[in-house]
């Protein structure tokens, strides 16, 4: 059977199928059985594999998922009672809700439940779920015979995760100086973060993360249009041709070095992502765990050192009120 | 390669999702075009986005009402009012035409329509059998309210300039002027405590953010201190947390919302906190909380047992309850005045044609409405 596959659209057209779903390859004796009957989803298949399952939970998945769900439980109760358990309410202000972290009065110890209480143990779970996911990916490339690259990659993820909520709250000593759990209220957050010490964006640790995320969607955007421009020439086996370099290769090359005098490999442009990516929330995690801890007015740093320019005022300068009343607010 | 092909009820849904897409997309976003003037140095972002179609609103809503004919002075002393009237305790210093002026304009801009219609405007504050008692709460509310209007005028030229303010103003013909707060500090028993309460719903007083919903009580009515950002880059100097900025937060965004303005309106955003880069309109805004602050204190907080006692208001204008949640009388905010503009009534001089208002009588009052303290206090 011979299929016509053809590359040069911008949604996926094709979706390969064996006669029977893949079982996957067999694992090693001490692991648990893979779970569920495998099937295909024509849907799925628009996006990604058609084929569905098996998964492979384990202990580490399962224990995972419950401590994620219970996290889950505990911030969407808090939720809920904040409303006074009205589950229409629940509904119109669910992007509105959170589970805050406790007061400044309490520092690092353990506050009372309702003052913050919860979103100790509601962090604590959450924690718990996401290293357990980890161990999860970890384990699972080591199993399957894989490079643990993922697992690094999330690693870095988890690194941010844990100076906003873990690291530099006990650097700082306080719970109070972790984000609460909801949707605009840590929006909110974020932009009180940067106003309180004294704007972010001179912060040179948010500046180099802010280069690594948009710099992860610039490669992308390279990387994924090159391989699918490429397609008509086989350029989809990218592995093979980081070593026996066949036309696709060669082409690609050219392009970028026709374009900008300079070209990735099939190799290194795999790095090039995988690094920017990861760097994105080292550097920001370094950045927030400096904040508050080294730098409290990132604005006044930045003049210190001669990295903010001064603008010139178009207007008549005002000073201070409350430094000429003698008023301290 | 097989053709795609997608149930009746997917396709139905995916239609349905487009529209609800669409639907949140039209009223989240205000329609184009925009008008854009820069007002800081290039490169600093510091601009005024104006909607020329919602400015056209914005003019028909802030439209003063035609002064009545002017009064002159009083001659001699028998033309007061004092001597003219019993009991007049703030208006006495102004000619009896002059008197009977400010009463038919406080008619006009206070009182109801509905109840002005029907011819009764006088009653709402008087007793028609004898207009001089004080038996009607909403009088001695108008004689501080006078009072307090005095104040802003002569004491807080800082803030409201030779413009001045009116009774008109705040009120714009309601007996209690639209954007009006009353203190909201829930405190109860239950899985969340009372300091996460005070935050993380929509309220639309602070533009439907998740920040603390009612910053005007520690900033408005109290004076907690509104600086969070350190003068210096130096830590462990400050020891404000992300959470107690976001209550500066939220009074900062109360004020671009209540004057129709951005944060750069007032800020270089890249630098809130210095004065230096700041425009002059932030001096203006400064006093303008300083001003807030006394009104409530001086003028509408000591009024809360009168209103309280009332909560339902004069039998005429029985909504909204004169009272908050907690009790508290009614007070002002920015927005109050302000009403979305950054100069109310878009900057008219409505106090030049009511020189009336500039008479008004300070000393303490003999009724019981009196109990606030005396004289007007600055922060």
């Amino acid at each position: 059977m011979t299929a016509f596959v053809q590359y040069q659209n911008i949604f996926t057209r094709i979706q390969v199928r064996p006669p029977e779903p893949y079982p996957g390859v067999a694992l090693p004796p001490d692991d648990v059985p893979r779970e569920g009957k495998p099937t295909f989803v024509h849907l799925f298949g628009m996006f990604g594999d058609a084929q569905v399952g098996p998964i492979y939970l384990g202990i580490m998945g399962i224990l995972s998922i419950a401590f994620g769900s219970l996290a889950f439980l505990i911030i969407g109760l808090n939720m809920l009672s904040s409303v006074q358990w009205d589950i229409i309410q629940f509904v119109r202000q669910l992007f509105w809700l959170a589970l805050e972290p406790p007061p400044a009065k309490y520092g690092l110890q353990f506050p009372p439940m309702r003052d913050g209480g919860w979103w100790l143990v509601a962090g604590f779970f959450l924690t718990l779920s996401l290293l357990l996911w980890w161990g999860r990916t970890y384990r699972r490339a080591r199993q399957l015979g894989m490079g643990t690259h993922v697992a690094w990659a999330f690693a870095a993820a988890i690194w941010l995760y844990l100076v906003l909520g873990f690291i530099r709250p006990i650097a700082m000593g306080s719970w109070s100086e972790a984000v609460p759990f909801g949707i605009f209220p840590h929006l909110d957050w974020t932009a009180a973060f940067s106003i309180r010490y004294g704007n972010l964006f001179y912060n040179p640790f948010h500046a180099l993360s802010i280069v690594f995320l948009y710099g992860s969607t610039l490669l992308f955007a390279m990387h994924g249009a090159t391989i699918l421009a490429l397609g008509r020439y086989g350029g989809e086996r990218e592995l093979e041709l980081i070593a026996d370099r066949g036309t696709a290769a060669e082409r690609g090359a050219l392009f970028w070095r026709w374009c900008m005098g300079f070209n990735a490999s099939f190799e290194s442009i795999h790095r090039w992502a995988w690094w920017f990516a990861v760097l994105c929330p080292l550097t920001g995690g370094i950045g927030i765990l400096l904040t508050g801890t080294v730098v409290d007015n990132w604005y006044l740093w930045a003049v210190e050192r001669r990295l903010a320019p001064e603008y010139p005022t178009l207007w008549a300068p005002i000073s201070d009120p409350a430094l000429v009343q003698g008023a301290p607010r | 390669m097989r053709p795609l092909k997608l149930s009746w009820t997917l396709q139905a849904l995916i239609v349905l999702a487009g529209l609800l897409v669409l639907l949140i997309v039209l009223m989240t976003f205000e329609r184009p075009s925009v008008r854009t003037s820069q007002n800081g140095f290039r490169g600093t972002a510091m601009e005024h986005v104006t909607n020329p179609r919602t400015a056209v609103q914005v003019v028909a809503r802030n439209q003063v009402p035609e002064a009545q004919p002017p009064a002159d002075g009083p001659v001699d002393a028998n033309d007061k009012a004092s001597a003219v009237y019993e009991n007049v305790q703030v208006l006495g210093e102004l000619s009896n035409a002059q008197f009977l002026r400010v009463m038919v304009s406080m008619t006009e801009w206070i009182v109801p329509k509905a109840v002005r219609d029907a011819g009764n405007g006088c009653n709402y504050c008087h007793n028609p059998e004898n207009m001089a008692s004080d038996e009607v709460y909403t009088k001695g509310v108008a004689r501080r309210m006078l009072q307090m209007t005095r104040t802003i005028n002569a004491d807080w030229s800082n803030h409201v300039g030779q413009t001045g303010v009116t009774c008109y103003t705040c009120h714009r013909g309601q007996p209690v002027p639209a954007a009006v707060w009353a203190t909201n500090q829930p405190n109860r028993a239950g899985l969340v405590g009372p300091h996460a309460l005070g935050q993380n719903l929509a309220t639309p007083q602070i533009n439907n953010s998740s920040l603390p919903f009612d910053p005007f009580t520690p900033f408005l009515l109290g004076d907690q201190d509104i600086r969070n950002i350190s003068p210096t880059w130096q830590p462990r100097q400050n020891t404000d947390d992300v959470r107690i900025t976001e209550w500066t937060y939220a009074l900062m965004v109360h004020m671009s919302q209540g004057l129709g303005v951005n944060c750069t309106f007032c800020h270089n955003s890249r630098a809130f906190a210095d004065w230096e880069q700041s425009p002059p309109q932030r001096l203006t805004a400064w006093h303008g909380i300083r001003m807030a602050r006394a009104v409530n204190r001086d003028y509408v907080e000591p009024l809360s047992p009168v209103f309280l006692a009332n909560r339902t208001g004069h039998p005429d204008a029985p909504s909204p309850l004169r009272v908050g949640a907690n009790g508290d009388a009614l007070k002002v905010n920015c927005a109050t005045c302000h009403a979305g503009v950054n100069r109310p009534l878009l900057g008219a001089p409505m106090l030049r044609d009511y020189p009336e208002l500039n008479l008004v009588t300070r000393n303490p009052l003999r009724t019981s409405e009196a109990a606030s303290a005396g004289g007007p206090s600055r922060n």
